[in-house]
């Protein structure tokens, strides 16, 4: 290879079994050779929340929405059946009996294999969630620019 | 076929094994030849795939029931 191509996905949705997709075309795209970036914004900034502490911000309604879409790796939901918890509790449960590995080691393991982490700053600051509320592997904070400057140079360029 | 090195990826699914492969052959010198078993079918679509993207060649794949036995040769 001449160059290193690169991906881009853009991770809108903060659902577990679409953030699985994510980081399973992540995981792949990188063992491939590829430069990997990977851009959270609105819901997809729950999955990389870290799942420790609770998370601040100002204002009642940021407070409330903050309180009732807490995000974290573990807390994420199915986009189907997750049947308060007992169909979400069991889709880890099959992938546990298949050796698949759950979200937090995929992410690590994308993470291990140099795939950028992105936090979209206007959902951020629309939603009242700071820096501190993420994960500390997560590589940079910025907005549409930086994506469409890296995905204008990249081949494939999903939306999740 | 002679391996320099093998790669049990048996029991895991996408994209571990290609994941474990890249990883694996990084320990490898140019030319030496990397063994992997697997047992997801979706493999034997996706080492071709993976050495075609990656320019390390493909030798092979055997089908022993379930199982696959693919040898890559890194360049």
């Amino acid at each position: 290879m001449a160059e290193r191509e690169s991906v881009t996905l853009v991770v809108f949705s903060g659902e577990l079994d679409k953030a699985l997709a994510a980081f399973n075309i992540a995981i792949g795209a990188a063992s491939m050779g590829m430069e990997v970036s990977m851009f959270f914004t609105f819901w997809g900034l729950n999955i990389i929340k870290r799942n420790e502490g609770s998370i601040r911000s100002k204002g009642v309604m940021r407070r409330m929405l903050n309180f009732i879409n807490r995000g974290g790796s573990r807390r994420l939901h199915l986009s189907k059946f997750h049947m308060l918890g007992m169909g979400t509790w069991m889709m880890k449960r099959l992938m546990k009996d298949v050796n698949f590995p759950q979200l937090e080691e995929l992410m690590a393991m994308a993470k291990e294999m140099g795939v950028k982490f992105i936090a979209c700053t206007t959902s951020m600051g629309i939603m009242g969630i700071s820096k501190e509320a993420f994960i500390p592997e997560v590589d940079s904070f910025a907005g549409v620019a930086t994506y469409l400057a890296e995905a204008r140079e990249g081949r494939v360029n999903l939306f999740i | 076929m002679k391996a320099d090195a093998t790669l049990d990826c048996i029991g895991l699914y996408c994209p571990m094994p290609i994941a474990h492969t890249a990883k694996k052959l990084e320990e490898l010198e140019k030319g030496q030849v990397l063994e992997i078993l697997a047992d997801d079918e979706g493999i034997k679509e996706d080492m071709p795939a993976w050495c075609k993207t990656t320019g390390n060649e493909l030798l092979g794949i055997e089908e022993e029931g379930e199982q696959y036995r693919l040898y890559v040769r890194k360049s």
